[in-house]
């Protein structure tokens, strides 16, 4: 081995354990029997048993997860028809404005994404009387808003390498544009879809800062629950919730990566 | 029905950039009638204004007698096999077949017998389930030109139908593609870059360039008989002499070519005057290469050298330059079966052909 390639591997080890080690600190450690977070004191999975007996966790998880489909589901119905009309309308009047409006969601930070939003709630609800008030579907509303955007652009690009006689053919055959919508592009940008999907369902579940504003009394998600609790200090419990959040996110990823594989797989 | 598909006046502007320059052109029903050019001449863009895909900026096509110029793609008698081919992917054989019987919303047995039908048309019956990714070049070519004419188009429209195709297969396949288009009648309008490939399938081509027609005929007067340089030189190789008309006579032109310092005769009955600047040119085949010189005194003859010569099998390749340091292209078929040479290089040669076969250009 040559001096050159020991060098590249103790960088990449490094780079790793720096992101991995704490993770597997905190799986080690969700099985650790004791009470302080930070001491060894013999394996027990009670802490587990204890997270199940928690009801507030339990409810803050619920609620996590029905938003997070929910605003999955949303944001890729409208992520989706922001991508084809980004990548098959051709050059409409205002196209640049429109592509870039849907993409500033993502780089616009979170902190004035959910101030604005805020506002924009509190607005409404002394012009209309809606939303009466925060919680469920604000949070919704908000998480759609900005994974819409990573929707649209992974449907976009499945668009743009798609093959746009595949469509015109279709309409020669005698489809009307609708109808080749479902007979040809959405069985094939499917894929897409679903990676798109699973990206904005993950993007839910772990946003705490735009739920921090936009949530209000009496719904806690799962991010703001944690993040509270360990504002009083880090109980062990929470090292087994976490454990369990890092499980499901790599399953989901797995998932992802099997299907953006068969997305990206040459026809 | 000499004007079954009329084409009239038709431009098309992209922004500034003029793609289709005001044509004229009249199909007549049945033709296999091809669309020739380089890439960007605009014989695409014509392709997909017969199919419905872009909209003339001016002028108006009629199909039939009926004008389709603004009628979309799917209300057109009109089918296109696509360049890439554009096969579902995500469709079997014969779902793909049957797509357009689908959306016309024939009956499902109906639709069926005649997706059979087209299968053996195409010589494809065994792979009826099979997903297109498990197909080959050739078959997945088969699949699209089935698909395009299950509907019974009044016109089939085919982008570069050969072009993906191995040279083996590519001929075979030229041949069905006439059978078929012989045995159902419909008009097949063809667009290619190739020259060959137009020659052999169409009874018509149309020479296009940037934008407009250059010319319009039967393979054999576009090969034979070009109207211009541009013609000649895009279809097959062809030897050009720049001169001055020196002699106009009936049926007989006589032009001084001050490179070989030489007069050439052409036969035929152009409109040149005395004085005019013009082009003999001359296909290599036509040219006959001897050791001796011919003894035929009406043949064009010239004193030349072997500059260098290619073996191509059924023929050989010959580049011979003349006095003056002109370099000419003969073509000459191996009838003889010889291992032996028979001309080598930098032999005396005398190259000769008849003033018939040499065609007047005035551009």
């Amino acid at each position: 081995m040559n001096r050159q390639s020991r060098f590249v591997i103790s960088v990449l080890s490094f780079g790793y354990a720096f992101l991995y080690v704490p993770l597997i600190l905190v799986i080690v450690y969700s099985f650790n029997d004791s009470r302080i977070a930070t001491i060894w004191g013999g394996f027990s999975t009670r802490w587990y048993g204890e997270l199940l007996r928690n009801d507030q966790i339990l409810d803050a998880a619920l609620l996590s997860l029905t938003i997070a489909a929910t605003s999955a589901t949303g944001a890729t119905i409208l992520g989706t028809m922001a991508g084809l009309v980004l990548a098959r309308f051709g050059r409409f009047k205002g196209r640049t404005l429109f592509a870039g409006m849907i993409s500033s969601p993502m780089v616009m930070p979170e902190v004035i994404t959910g101030l604005s939003l805020l506002l924009l709630f509190v607005t409404l609800q002394q012009l209309t009387g809606w939303p009466a008030q925060r919680g469920f579907s604000t949070i919704t509303i908000a998480h759609t808003t900005f994974s819409m955007a990573y929707v649209a652009v992974i449907v976009q690009s499945r668009l743009v390498a798609m093959d746009e006689s595949l469509e015109e053919a279709a309409m020669d055959l005698g489809g009307r544009p609708l109808r080749v919508v479902f007979d040809i592009t959405l069985p094939l940008i499917a894929p897409a879809m679903v990676a798109g999907w699973l990206l904005s369902f993950t993007l839910s579940l772990d946003d705490l800062v735009i739920a921090s504003f936009v949530s209000g009394p009496g719904s806690t998600t799962l991010p703001m629950y944690i993040f509270s609790k360990v504002k009083l200090g880090v109980s062990p419990d929470i090292n087994a919730l976490a454990t369990i959040i890092i499980v499901t996110v790599s399953i989901g990823v797995a998932i992802a990566w099997l299907v953006g594989r068969h997305v990206n797989k040459p026809r | 029905m000499k004007d079954f598909i009329r084409i009239q006046g038709v431009s098309k502007l992209f922004g500034d950039f003029v793609a289709v320059d005001n044509v004229d052109l009249e199909i007549a029903r049945g033709e296999l009638f091809s669309i020739l050019g380089g890439s960007g001449c605009g014989k695409t863009t014509l392709l997909r204004m017969l199919a419905g895909f872009e909209v003339p900026s001016s002028g108006s096509i009629q199909i039939d007698g009926v004008d389709v110029t603004h009628q979309a793609p799917y209300d057109r008698p009109v089918n296109m096999m696509f360049q890439s081919y554009a096969i579902f992917p995500h469709m079997n054989v014969a779902s793909n077949i049957g797509y357009g019987l689908r959306r016309e919303g024939v009956a499902k047995g109906e639709i069926a017998r005649r997706v059979d039908e087209m299968l053996e048309l195409v010589q494809l019956g065994d792979f009826k389930n099979r997903k297109p990714d498990a197909l080959s070049g050739g078959q997945r070519q088969r699949v699209a030109l089935a698909r395009a004419l299950i509907k019974r188009p009044k016109v089939l429209l085919l982008d570069e139908p050969l072009a993906a195709l191995d040279k083996k297969l590519r001929e075979r396949t030229q041949f069905e593609l006439m059978n078929i288009q012989d045995e159902l009648g419909i008009t097949f309008v063809v667009v290619t870059h190739d020259q060959e490939e137009a020659m052999t399938l169409s009874s018509r081509i149309v020479v296009m360039n940037q934008g407009r027609f250059e010319q319009v005929g039967t393979p054999k007067e576009i090969y034979e008989f070009p109207v211009n340089r541009f013609v000649a030189d895009f279809i097959g190789t062809i030897n050009t002499f720049e001169g001055v008309v020196t002699v106009v006579e009936e049926e007989r032109i006589e032009v001084y070519c001050e490179q070989i310092g030489d007069t050439l005769t052409a036969l035929g009955r152009q409109l040149v005057e005395v004085g005019q600047a013009v082009q003999i040119a001359v296909r290599p085949e036509k040219i006959f290469v001897s050791k001796e010189r011919p003894e035929n005194d009406k043949d064009v003859c010239i004193e030349g050298v072997v500059d260098d010569l290619g073996y191509l099998g059924n023929r050989s390749l010959y580049r011979v330059r003349l006095k003056s340091g002109r370099v000419i292209q003969v073509s000459s078929q191996n009838r003889r079966r010889s291992v032996t040479r028979f001309l080598e290089w930098e032999d005396d040669v005398w190259i000769s052909w008849r003033p018939r076969s040499a065609v007047l250009l005035l551009d």
